[in-house]
């Protein structure tokens, strides 16, 4: 047992490093780009004490959007306190979900950059069958998830065929799937199966009830049942991986795919069947995001999940739970950095640089342990360079 | 020049690469260093030409101690290395690679390149190379480059030359003429450091042979000693370096190959009219200086090339056209060039690398959930059968050392039922001792009625298992020899001379 910890503690090393060398640095560039404090530039004492509070407070801010705010409690009961962690859970659900998308996709050696396209695929079939039909509950719900993944599914398919049968790389392909699954959605927002009556504007007709996904904390807070459905699919995708056939070829072909082939696995195979997978997973998040919190289908329904989900994937090592809990890292930031932006002095952008830092130190072990002073860092580098070579 | 090395350490980690080597290298002397791989012949060279740092030990050269920080100061003191991969420029000329590093250029910046042509062309004329300055290194055949490399540590006046493992590219005919060269080297008076696992070689070059064993010098022999007392040094128990092979016991033809051409994707011939047939009961070697076609050769029997037209087929199944796991499947075991490559998958324990090829059969899959458990019971039973030595069969196949890789590849490809075994450079790399196991097995396997297509470029290997040996040269089979044929002959046939 001991042993399992060291290798947890010894793969979460280079991460946690990262993530609190990005902070300390964000905390400058918190400091630097206020007005108080750079009023009082020229007096030391004065200078260091408002910096210090800014940053505190920001920092504080972050928390308090993000986990745990105490001035929200009252009149409401100590647990209303938490409505910032339901909102951070609800912003992570789906990005834990495009974020296995691309680690699986890393996991057989491939870099899923589609995650966003696949994603907006899984948003199109789960509303389409959320709002146009009517079923029992339970049963319209897994309709419209089983919808919105076949879609999801198929659109990642794409890229692995093509990849397979042509050659074409896989990166410039989903690249060019994001555009165009952006475009799509702006174009059937507006034909007359989507179009909401009586709107001009691209939004879609909101779901059916019996097609919302259930709360899990009560009406007073948006968490949902989306979250269980996420760490199903993070135990799956590790099952998958660790424990079945298919697994076992999709690392084969990831750690070396001259060897699998040599022995006798089949690589475009196991390239059509990751890509469907991973256009999968992907759009489950969009179908979850849809029936769980936004309930109508709108033409930013995607936001940045995809994109977001390599940086989460990369800050996850590719790991399944590893992704999971840079996927609630990420959601605690942005929720948080909304209060932060509201509650103090300090911009939203400030979280894009802290997540931008996350992921420059990750991608640079050599200088976090230079920094640190650590000798055995885990570095995971050849995961970040494989989808390029292959 | 002389060179002396003072009770030399090196250790990486736990692993003590250079245990306190000390040897001298006299004015005028080819002195070779005999060991393994992973004796730490190349480390102690690579501190030589300050690639790395002593822990402890002392250079002197010409009796007085230098320090060696970086290559260019072991160039300053007189040293120079001739490594086993060129370091060479493949679209510069000789003369361009010559002065890399070096160049003069005007005050504008414009290359200098007359002075050096001169100096180039003198040197040659000195040591008797015939060389044309201004030649594309890539156009040049490999034993040509290797002198490139050699006139470039000439014209920087090395006076004490190393030679890392450097008949390991060429053909016997080019190895005769590297030897020739080393003698009139020292003729002139430069000192060599000749490395080299190749006792054959050593023994007709060399005034001296220090021999290294797990980073201690273990002997200082004598170039009259014969190879089966150096090899016993090296390896430190005594060896069979010749296979006893029994008389064959032919069979019908399993394998049967009929016009076989091989394309590379755009197109360029590789290989082509290759027609041969192995029996069962025979070990048909197909030898050739490197690049000459046989790695592609290989990997079509397993249908690893995608451009292939003509007819291989085993037991009068067809198997051009086939997937790779249905080739495997009709009864192939295939071990592949490079085990690191092709062979294993690095980060991938030991169990799992040895059923990377039947990991979908039960009992390691039911449905299409794998069981750890049978994985690693096959592991652990076949890791007996194959004498594969490990501390966990968990543990990353990487961790292994390059014999008992290659035991992994061996025991997982005869595992299933094999009518052939194709073989491609199946010792390449490998210590004595796993080359005594390799040799065995494969012949082991051809005395139970196997067909064995063997793959070397080791001639001494290719004289001692097979019963017939084909010989490819320029992507075609120049003639099927008997294995009596004469070293001569063979090395002539590998030059692509045919009487």
């Amino acid at each position: 047992m001991k042993k399992v910890w060291t290798r947890i503690a010894g793969s979460a090393l280079l991460p946690f490093l990262s993530f609190l060398l990005a902070f300390i640095i964000s905390g400058f560039f918190i400091a630097f780009s206020d007005a108080t404090v750079l009023k009082n530039i020229g007096h030391p004492g004065k200078f260091i004490t408002s910096a210090l509070s800014t940053v505190g407070n920001a920092y504080l801010a972050l928390f308090q959007g993000s986990i745990f705010d105490p001035n929200l409690t009252a009149g409401h009961g100590f647990m209303r306190g938490f409505y910032p962690l339901s909102e951070t859970i609800v912003t992570a659900t789906p990005l834990i979900l495009t974020g296995l998308a691309v680690a699986l996709a890393f996991q057989s050696g491939l870099f899923n950059i589609g995650a966003q396209g696949q994603f907006i695929f899984g948003a199109i079939g789960a509303s389409y069958v959320g709002f146009h039909f009517t079923f029992t509950p339970v049963l319209h719900v897994i309709l419209a998830i089983v919808a919105g993944v076949l879609c999801a599914a198929i659109y990642g398919g794409i890229v692995g065929l093509l990849k397979a049968r042509t050659g074409a790389h896989e990166v410039i392909v989903t690249i060019m799937l994001n555009y165009i699954a952006g475009f799509f959605i702006l174009w059937i927002l507006k034909t007359t199966a989507f179009l909401r009556p009586r709107r001009i504007d691209p939004i879609a007709p909101e779901v059916n009830p019996s097609a919302q996904l259930p709360h899990l904390a009560g009406e007073n807070f948006r968490l949902h049942a989306g979250i269980l459905i996420a760490l199903v699919a993070a135990y799956f995708v590790w099952w998958v991986l660790n424990r079945t056939t298919v697994g076992f070829q999709f690392r084969a072909v990831g750690a070396n795919a001259s060897a699998a082939k040599t022995a006798g696995i089949s690589v475009s195979k196991v390239t059509i069947w990751t890509m469907s997978l991973c256009g999968a997973l992907a759009g489950l998040g969009g179908a979850v995001h849809v029936l769980g919190s936004q309930y109508a289908l709108t033409a930013d329904i995607g936001g940045s999940f995809g994109f977001d989900a390599i940086t989460v994937a990369l800050l996850g090592r590719a790991k399944p739970f590893g992704t999971v809990l840079a996927a609630l890292l990420f959601g605690a930031l942005r929720t948080g950095g909304r209060t932060m932006q509201s509650n103090t002095t300090t911009p939203l952008d400030i979280v894009l640089v802290i997540q931008a830092l996350i992921v420059l130190f990750i991608a640079s072990p050599t200088l976090v342990r230079f920094i640190f002073k650590v000798k055995n860092l885990k570095t995971n580098a050849a995961m970040t360079a494989k989808g390029w070579n292959g | 020049m002389s060179l002396e090395l003072n009770a030399i350490t090196k250790s990486f980690g736990a692993l003590v690469a250079n245990d306190g080597i000390s040897l001298a290298v006299n004015d005028g002397e080819i002195h070779a260093i005999l060991g393994e791989n992973g004796a730490g012949k190349s480390t102690l060279m690579n501190i030589v030409y300050g690639l790395l740092q002593p822990d402890s030990g002392e250079i002197k050269v010409d009796g007085k101690v230098v320090t060696i920080h970086e290559p260019s100061d072991a160039l300053a003191v007189g040293i120079g290395m001739v490594h086993q991969h060129f370091m060479l420029i493949p679209v510069f000329t000789v003369l361009e690679n010559i002065v890399l590093g070096h160049e003069s250029t005007s005050r504008v910046g414009k290359l200098k390149l007359s002075e050096a042509r001169e100096r180039l062309l003198k040197i040659a004329s000195d040591f008797g190379f015939e060389i044309d300055p201004d030649a594309l290194v890539e156009n040049l055949p490999v034993g040509v480059q290797q002198r490139v490399e050699i006139l470039k540590a000439l014209v920087y006046e090395a006076k004490v030359l190393i030679l890392d493992e450097p008949t390991a590219v060429l053909t016997p005919q080019e190895t005769d003429e590297l030897i020739e060269v080393m003698k009139r080297l020292r003729a002139q008076g430069t000192s060599i450091i000749f490395i080299s696992h190749k006792l054959r070689e050593v023994k007709a070059v060399a005034d001296r042979i220090t021999v290294i064993r797990r980073g201690k010098v273990v002997a200082t022999a004598e170039p009259t000693a014969t190879q089966e007392e150096l090899a016993a040094l090296m390896v430190g128990r005594p060896v069979n370096l010749m296979p006893d092979k029994n008389a064959p016991k032919i069979g019908d033809p399993i394998l049967v190959v009929k016009n076989l051409e091989i394309l590379d994707p755009s197109g360029r011939t590789l290989v082509s009219d290759v027609n041969f047939e192995v029996c069962a009961g025979e070990v048909l070697a197909i030898a050739g200086v490197q690049g000459n076609g046989q790695s592609e050769l290989a990997e079509a029997m397993v249908n690893l090339q995608s451009h292939v037209r003509g007819s291989i087929s085993l037991s009068g199944v067809e198997i051009v056209g086939k997937s790779v796991h249905e080739s495997l499947h009709e009864g192939i075991a295939f071990v592949p060039e490079s085990r690191e490559l092709d062979g294993l998958i690095g980060s991938f324990s030991i169990a799992e690398n040895l059923i990377l090829d039947t990991h979908r059969e039960a009992p390691y899959t039911r449905g299409f959930v794998l069981s750890p458990a049978a994985v690693a019971a096959r592991g652990a039973e076949q890791a007996k059968e194959f004498d594969i030595r490990f501390q966990s069969i968990q543990d990353p196949v990487s961790s292994l050392s390059g014999g008992n890789k290659q035991k992994v590849v061996v025991a997982r490809e005869l595992s299933r039922p094999v009518k052939l075994l194709v073989a491609s450079q199946p010792t390449r790399g490998l210590d004595v001792g796993s080359i005594e196991f390799v040799h065995e097995r494969i012949l082991a396997e051809r005395d139970a009625g196997r067909a064995v297509l063997l793959f070397s470029t080791e001639l001494d290997e290719v004289v001692a298992l097979a019963d017939r040996i084909a010989v490819m040269y320029a992507g075609k089979i120049l003639a099927i020899v008997d294995s009596t044929v004469s070293r001569e002959e063979l090395g002539l046939l590998m030059a692509g001379v045919k009487k």
